[in-house]
């Protein structure tokens, strides 16, 4: 279980404080959360708190009830939190075969390897010898950064937007991965989303705007408020009425 | 052969014991072991000190190892070596220096090696220099490489420095023929207060003629790096020259590609990059567990595999 108590993140920008998250108490005990929210409301930042990429201003960090808010990225890894970034990273010289070999803590057999990028929809004979750089596209990147957290199977797998720079045809796989994950059992899913198919699978949705927690619910009780709540398009919306 | 000598064959020839085919050990300025095939000649020079190595045309999926090993501080040597490779051959070529000095002088090894690669061959050559001991004196290593690549002939050259080496001047020469073609791939890494200067200079003269020059190197600590590329577009060509660097602690790199098209159908291209570990790489390492070191030690490791 994850609890968020009291967190605040501000950041100095030209000599002004801004504050980024402002007071965030949450709880993260289910198997599949959704945070959602506007573009700079905050949420990837609150994702990077948790990983311990970015630290908090004020407040506290719990992961089953141990406080880890001073742990650094690899301590927190090690107690089980996993990270998928929003833009995977790319790394010369690396193959698939060892980033997925690391992620595993240990070599990894090709069979093993194969079974994990088949899940996320890719052919390991094609892949596993590749390098990590820039000549794979953004749909590869991001399915074998799905897969380095898969193999992980921490108690919690955090994936920032895995939707973003997917084409449609890739997305229609990629929402079968996370029902997959959803099925399964073990562990915590805190998802970074937009799409409403992963809104649809998340057992609780929170809604990050401003920095605060705007609304947090199940599926039934946040999406009519989403759907709603676009007022700064209105008149987009009745143009194309 | 002594247990230094042998570490320091394993290091720049991965040989455990005497290699298949035919080789030539040199050891402290003495030959150490020789053995010559049918197709594969070596022969002392008699004007100055080196060998010549023949290759029969046609010679094919043969291998031909050449190590020098200097255990003993404060050698200096120059050596002159020439590789006449026949038509139409496919060989393996192992060269590579490995010096261990405990002592305080400087000890150090100059080679200059000259490629005659007949029409249509292809030759694999692998070089890799590596130092150790722990004496004040100075480990220095300058290989000088000569090329001519014959109509329809090509060469891949590897040519590796990850230890060790206090100083190198590295100068590549290279004319490539008709349809001929030249890879080069340095991978260097210095450390300490070591200096390394690579100069490749490749003159494509022939049509179709084409050229790759890749270099990847890591600077660590105090140590200097400079990468100087000449690519000469001649005729009907293509060249492309690429250095890309790490750069750590307080080491300096200096990449110099140059390329010179001197006929309208000569295509060249060069790149450069240099820069430090970008954190992002370490953040996303140290999310999969590993600490900032080991994150450091794989980004480096991959980078130079």
């Amino acid at each position: 279980m994850l609890e968020l108590k009291n967190i605040s993140y501000t950041v100095d920008a030209d000599g002004v404080e801004k504050e980024i998250l402002h007071n965030i108490n949450l709880t993260v005990d289910e198997r599949f959360v959704a945070f959602t929210g506007p573009n700079g409301g905050g949420k990837s930042t609150l994702a990077k708190v948790i990983a311990g990429i970015l630290t908090p201003t004020s407040g506290n960090i719990l992961l089953d009830g141990e406080d880890i808010t001073a742990m650094s990225i690899t301590e927190r890894a090690k107690h089980g939190i996993s990270f998928a970034f929003q833009q995977p990273v790319r790394f010369k010289g690396i193959t698939v075969h060892d980033l997925l070999s690391l992620a595993a803590g240990e070599p990894m057999s090709v069979t093993r390897a194969c079974s994990y990028l088949s899940e996320v929809g890719l052919c390991a004979k094609d892949y596993i010898n590749r390098e990590v750089n820039a000549s794979l596209s953004g749909g590869e990147l991001k399915r074998i950064e799905i897969a380095t957290v898969m193999i992980r199977g921490t108690q919690l797998s955090i994936f920032d937007e895995p939707e973003a720079g997917i084409d449609l045809w890739s997305f229609q796989n990629l929402i079968q991965v996370f029902e997959k994950m959803h099925a399964k059992e073990g562990g915590s899913i805190l998802i970074i989303s937009h799409q409403e198919r992963i809104l649809n699978i998340a057992d609780k949705i929170v809604v990050i705007a401003g920095g605060e927690i705007s609304r947090i619910g199940t599926h039934a009780e946040v999406m009519p408020h989403l759907l709603n709540a676009n007022v700064a398009c209105q008149a987009l919306t009745e143009k194309l009425k | 052969m002594d247990k230094i000598e042998q570490t320091l064959l394993e290091a720049v020839a991965e040989l455990h014991e005497v290699p298949e085919g035919a080789y030539n050990i040199r050891s402290n300025g003495q030959l150490a072991g020789r053995n010559t095939t049918a197709n594969i000649d070596i022969e002392t020079k008699t004007d100055k000190p080196g060998i010549d190595i023949r290759i029969k045309p046609g010679t094919k999926n043969e291998s031909v190892h050449i190590p020098v090993v200097l255990s003993q501080s404060g050698i200096k040597e120059m050596v002159y070596n020439d590789f006449f490779i026949g038509a139409d051959c496919d060989v393996t070529i192992v060269a590579g220096c490995g010096i261990h000095n405990a002592g305080d002088e400087e000890s150090r090894h100059d080679g200059i090696h000259t490629f005659y690669v007949g029409e249509n061959a292809r030759v694999r050559y692998v070089e890799r220099h590596y130092g150790q001991g722990d004496g004040n004196g100075q480990r220095v290593m300058n290989p000088n490489t000569v090329i001519y690549l014959e109509a329809g002939a090509s060469m891949e050259l590897e040519t590796t420095q990850i230890k060790g080496v206090d100083s190198t001047n590295r100068i590549t020469t290279a004319t490539v023929g008709n349809g001929a073609t030249l890879l080069i791939r340095e991978k260097l890494m210095t450390h300490g207060d070591q200096i390394a200067d690579t100069d490749f200079t490749v003159y494509l003269n022939g049509e179709d003629s084409s050229a790759n020059v890749i270099s990847r190197s890591v600077a660590r600590e105090r140590s200097k790096q400079t990468f100087v590329s000449h690519i000469h577009g001649n005729a009907r060509c293509a060249g492309h020259t690429e250095c890309d660097a790490i750069l750590m602690d307080d080491a300096s790199v200096c990449a110099v590609p140059e390329i010179t098209a001197n006929h309208l159908d000569a295509s060249l291209i060069h790149e450069a990059a240099i820069g430090k570990i970008a954190g992002e790489q370490l953040i996303k390492l140290m999310t999969l567990g590993l600490t900032e070191q080991e994150a450091e030690e794989q980004i480096v490791n991959g980078f130079l595999k």
